[in-house]
């Protein structure tokens, strides 16, 4: 039942802000998000004492004749995925509290749609209900963007949400193949165990191909080389929230998918073309680091070192080991924390001087010391430093995919040494040295701009130095899986 | 069968308003009477009476029943959504009775049970409509369209005419059930004619569907016509040639397959390639919506060539005709508001979503689901479509299928981007009548509850 509040409340949420008017629904709003964090903290604590504890799944009918059920569970996986929704859900609100929108409860609403839709993703146990749910996340996220994003964005969100509907839709037609194989005692089942057991009694070949078909709708979401071309346009021009919302949480339902959605289901076709996505993982990751290095904008610089994470997110976990995927989860945790910080902190840049652009800014330490010291530690964070929360999930995934193969993981450890290049290097020249522009002032920080990015710094320490809790969820989760794969 | 008779006796009734002088009655009268209609074609699927009529000339089972039942419904949001368009003419009895002569056809092609009803079917709904395509007297395009629509519709009907006859000369009978004895009966010694026949029907079929290649007069006819006779023509025209489409192949045709659905499944690739690939070219809605139905047309059509004869494809089709048809009213209804100052192009819609939101929520509803989006009906009749063409040797057609509905998503986003998007140079707000916005608010809501609850369609045939 308490799973069922996670998913219905955000929904409830929404449909009172769609009628409430100025900076009520704000209010509102942020209340209901900080309500939903609270809920999935009952819900971990639940968890943690006992695993198996009905409150945690619920199961209904939905469609009797097609054996689809609305069935959602917490399991480990999800616990962590939908706490780091419900964590950053009200950041992201409390982030655009120095923004201005107009029909700011549209705004707040779609927000709120869009959380329901991304705990849903999470928690569903049912085929049907995860594309459904998969589905209805890109829809908010869409509007969000066209309504209120930047210049270009009626072309840029338009070919966002074909790339993803197309890829989308790949993965309906193998989930229907999928489908028509289950047998539980002569009737066909969505139930996610069930098709389990359907993938795995199809022979190497057939899982090949299901291994593509499902895998291309989480490579576009990621996304993954060469399925990323609408990412750094559509970061880009989306409003920070809706970027937020799509490199912290969605990027997530792509890598959670291949998690829980793909790997157990196509263990023989993991090991026919596991290689080649991994391949492909890591050349995104070159690729990525390399073009984030001569980037101009600061926006699309993190946009593109968020394709470089992911990667390697997902190297880590088609090699399918236990480090692999533990290193993944925690990576995805922490990039998704850390990736909000670095957006925010975008943002905050073009309110304060009016550009994004790196060579223009500079010497902005001088100017406001604390803000220096705080996109630090995010960026510290972002590079894996030793102490903080990247630290973790990046030496599992390198020692995972090293179990894999020492030359892949080699090249996917270039993404270390090349996140450091880049990060470091545009830190250096917007926060340090002398001031370029007389005309660019920075001021003090808003207070609500403080208290983000003060919670995610605390974050970013807090996990870096005692991962245990997390990472406990983590391996647990991960043997679950590589449990159910053999 | 009641439900004929009466939407029969209606379209007469409405024949005599002008004469006895209760014009003002008429709408209320015609409501009623298909409330009626349906009340009736509600009670003979309780009872599942499945009687047959004539000497067997017509039977309303519970397919036929499913069908007329959608028919009728949206025969229903259509009149009430047409009560200011009958206003405006000054000849609207003669309007009324030719589109309930045309609704009078299409239950009659729900329910033939032999050729000659099919035939006559076709002829009584295509005849009105021909009229109501012309019907803007003054407006050259109507005309033009009127033409069109009346010339290639008598040649798909000679062909249809032509396929019967040398079906008759083969099996020696009009009656369908009788024709598939004679299948079974001699299924390796059938004269060569007889499969030309069968042909040569499809062929028909397809060009009353607007399959491609037998489409190209559908977007000249959709754009020319009034856009309410449009919406008829989409919706009420399209769901009663399905049904008999689909009565005709896979019953009567069904246990010789192997020689129709090779064609049809060419006819399904074409339709979805050119269709959905034409769309995003236009820049008249109707036009765009013409090739969205051609596209959909391919959609059904793909459950009838995969000749799975189980309630599972019954209930694809039936879902997948009210589906489309409620996504149709809504849009052409919203689409009659918008294009009421004459521009019919996509820039009418520049703004909606400030001009008017509500129009612009409902609009962005309608075009998610006909482009197939959860939690909207459109996604389920295309889950429905995709199960069971998974279940044949067909699947390639299903990637085809996957790719032309990104495309698909194209245009219809193309909608959504104008409204919330483009601004509009002169911010002037787009009414909306009541009773309008109550078939357009009603409609929608459909829209959502049976794409959240599908069972309530979907399980309708459980034997």
């Amino acid at each position: 039942m308490l799973t069922v509040l996670l998913v219905g409340f955000p929904l409830l949420a929404a449909l009172l802000v769609f009628f409430t008017r100025g900076t009520a629904a704000r209010s509102l709003a942020m209340a209901a998000s900080v309500i939903e964090f609270v809920i999935s903290l009952i819900a971990l604590y639940i968890f943690k004492h006992n695993p198996d504890s009905p409150l945690l799944s619920f199961n209904c009918v939905w469609v009797q004749s097609l054996g689809i059920h609305f069935s959602i569970a917490l399991d480990g996986l999800s616990i962590l995925m939908v706490l780091l929704t419900t964590f950053l859900v009200p950041l992201i609100i409390l982030s655009s509290y120095s923004n201005n929108y107009s029909n700011s409860h549209n705004f707040y609403g779609l927000i709120l749609i869009m959380q329901m839709a991304l705990v849903g993703v999470f928690v569903a146990q049912d085929g049907f209900l995860f594309y459904v749910f998969w589905e209805l996340a890109l829809i908010p996220v869409y509007f969000i963007c066209l309504m209120w994003g930047g210049e270009n964005r009626g072309a840029i969100t338009f070919k966002f949400f074909v790339y993803t509907l197309f890829g989308s839709l790949f993965m309906l037609v193998g989930f229907v193949y999928l489908y028509n194989h289950t047998n539980v005692d002569g009737l066909k089942s969505w139930a996610i165990q069930d098709l389990y057991n359907a993938g795995k009694s199809l022979n190497a070949n057939q899982q090949g191909i299901l291994f593509w078909l499902i895998f291309i709708a989480f490579a576009i979401k990621m996304p993954i080389f060469p399925f990323h071309t609408w990412q750094p346009d559509t970061y880009v021009n989306a409003p920070t929230q809706g970027t937020m919302l799509l490199s912290g949480i969605m990027l997530k339902m792509g890598t959670f998918g291949v998690i829980k959605w793909l790997l157990p289901i196509v263990p023989l076709g993991l090991e026919k073309w596991g290689g080649t996505a991994i391949g492909l993982s890591v050349i995104g990751i070159v690729y990525a680091s390399c073009i984030a290095i001569v980037q101009k904008d600061f926006k699309r610089l993190i946009a593109y070192s968020s394709i470089a994470h992911v990667g390697l997110i997902s190297a880590g976990i088609l090699s399918a080991n236990q480090q692999g995927i533990q290193g993944a989860i925690m990576q995805m945790l922490a990039h998704g924390v850390n990736v909000v910080g670095l957006f925010f902190i975008a943002d905050i840049l073009l309110q304060h001087t009016g550009t994004r652009e790196i060579e223009k800014l500079g010497g902005i330490r001088s100017m406001n010391g604390n803000f220096a010291v705080l996109f630090l530690i995010v960026l510290l964070g972002a590079v894996a430093l030793p102490l903080t929360n990247g630290f973790v999930g990046e030496f599992l995934l390198i020692n995972g995919v090293f179990q894999y193969s020492g030359i892949i993981a080699a090249f996917a450890g270039l993404t270390i040494i090349l996140g450091a290049v880049y990060m470091l290097r545009s830190y250096q020249t917007i926060m340090l040295g002398e001031r370029k522009d007389s005309n660019i002032t920075f001021g003090p920080l808003a207070g609500t701009e403080k208290a983000v990015l003060i919670i995610i710094c605390v974050v970013v320490i807090l996990f870096g130095v005692y991962p245990k809790p997390l990472n406990d969820i983590a391996e647990e989760a991960t043997r679950t899986i590589l449990m159910v794969m053999k | 069968m009641k439900g004929l008779l009466i939407i029969s006796g209606l379209g007469i009734l409405a024949m005599l308003a002008e004469i006895f002088k209760f014009k003002k009655l008429l709408l209320p009268i015609v409501l009623l009477g298909i409330v009626a209609a349906y009340a009736f074609n509600y009670f003979e699927w309780a009872n599942n009476l499945g009687l047959h009529y004539f000497d067997n000339m017509i039977s309303f089972d519970n397919k036929a029943i499913a069908f007329s039942g959608i028919i009728l419904a949206t025969a229903f949001f259509w009149f009430i959504l047409a009560n200011d368009y009958f206003e405006e003419e000054t000849n609207l009895v003669d309007h009324f009775a030719l589109v309930l002569f045309a609704l009078v056809g299409a239950l009659m092609l729900t329910a033939f049970t032999n050729m000659t009803t099919l035939f006559l079917g076709i002829e009584i709904m295509s005849i009105p409509m021909y009229v109501l395509a012309a019907s803007k007297k003054n407006d050259m395009r109507s005309n033009e369209a009127g033409f069109k629509y009346l010339i290639m519709g008598s040649f798909a009907s000679a062909f249809l005419l032509f396929g019967i006859a040398l079906i008759y000369g083969a099996s020696g009978s009009f009656d369908i059930l009788k024709i598939r004895e004679y299948i079974g009966a001699h299924s390796t010694d059938m004269p060569m004619f007889f499969y030309v026949g069968v042909v040569m029907m499809l062929v028909a079929m397809c060009f009353k569907v607007s399959a491609a290649p037998f489409h190209f007069w559908a977007p000249d006819v959709y754009e020319g016509s009034p856009t309410l006779i449009t919406a008829l023509m989409s919706t009420v025209v399209k769901t009663a040639a399905f049904a008999a489409f689909m009565r005709l192949f896979l019953i009567t045709f069904g246990e010789i397959s192997e020689v129709w659905t090779g064609i049809l499944a060419a006819v399904v690739a074409l339709s979805l390639i050119i269709a959905n690939f034409s769309a995003a070219m236009q820049n008249s809605v109707k036009r765009m919506l013409a090739y969205s139905s051609i596209s959909h047309a391919g959609f059904m059509l793909m459950v009838i060539m995969a000749n799975v004869r189980s309630n599972m494809s019954l209930d694809a089709i039936i879902y997948y005709s009210l589906a489309y048809s409620i996504g149709s009213i809504t849009s052409f209804g919203i689409l009659y508001s918008v294009t009421k100052k004459g521009n019919e192009n996509i820039s009418a819609f520049n703004g909606l979503g400030k001009r008017n939101p509500f129009l612009g929520i409902c609009m962005t509803i309608a075009m998610l689901s006909l482009a197939g989006i959860p939690i909207t009906a459109g996604f389920f009749a295309k889950y429905f479509v995709f199960t069971t063409v998974m279940g044949t040797h067909y699947q390639w057609l299903l990637i085809l299928a996957v790719i032309t509905s990104a495309v698909g998503a194209y245009y219809y986003l193309k909608i959504i981007i104008a409204m919330y998007f483009k601004e509009q140079e002169e911010e002037t707000p787009v009414d909306m009548e009541g009773l309008n916005k109550f078939v357009v608010i009603l409609t929608t809501v459909l829209t959502i509850v049976i794409g959240l609850a599908p069972g309530m369609v979907a399980e309708m045939f459980k034997f």
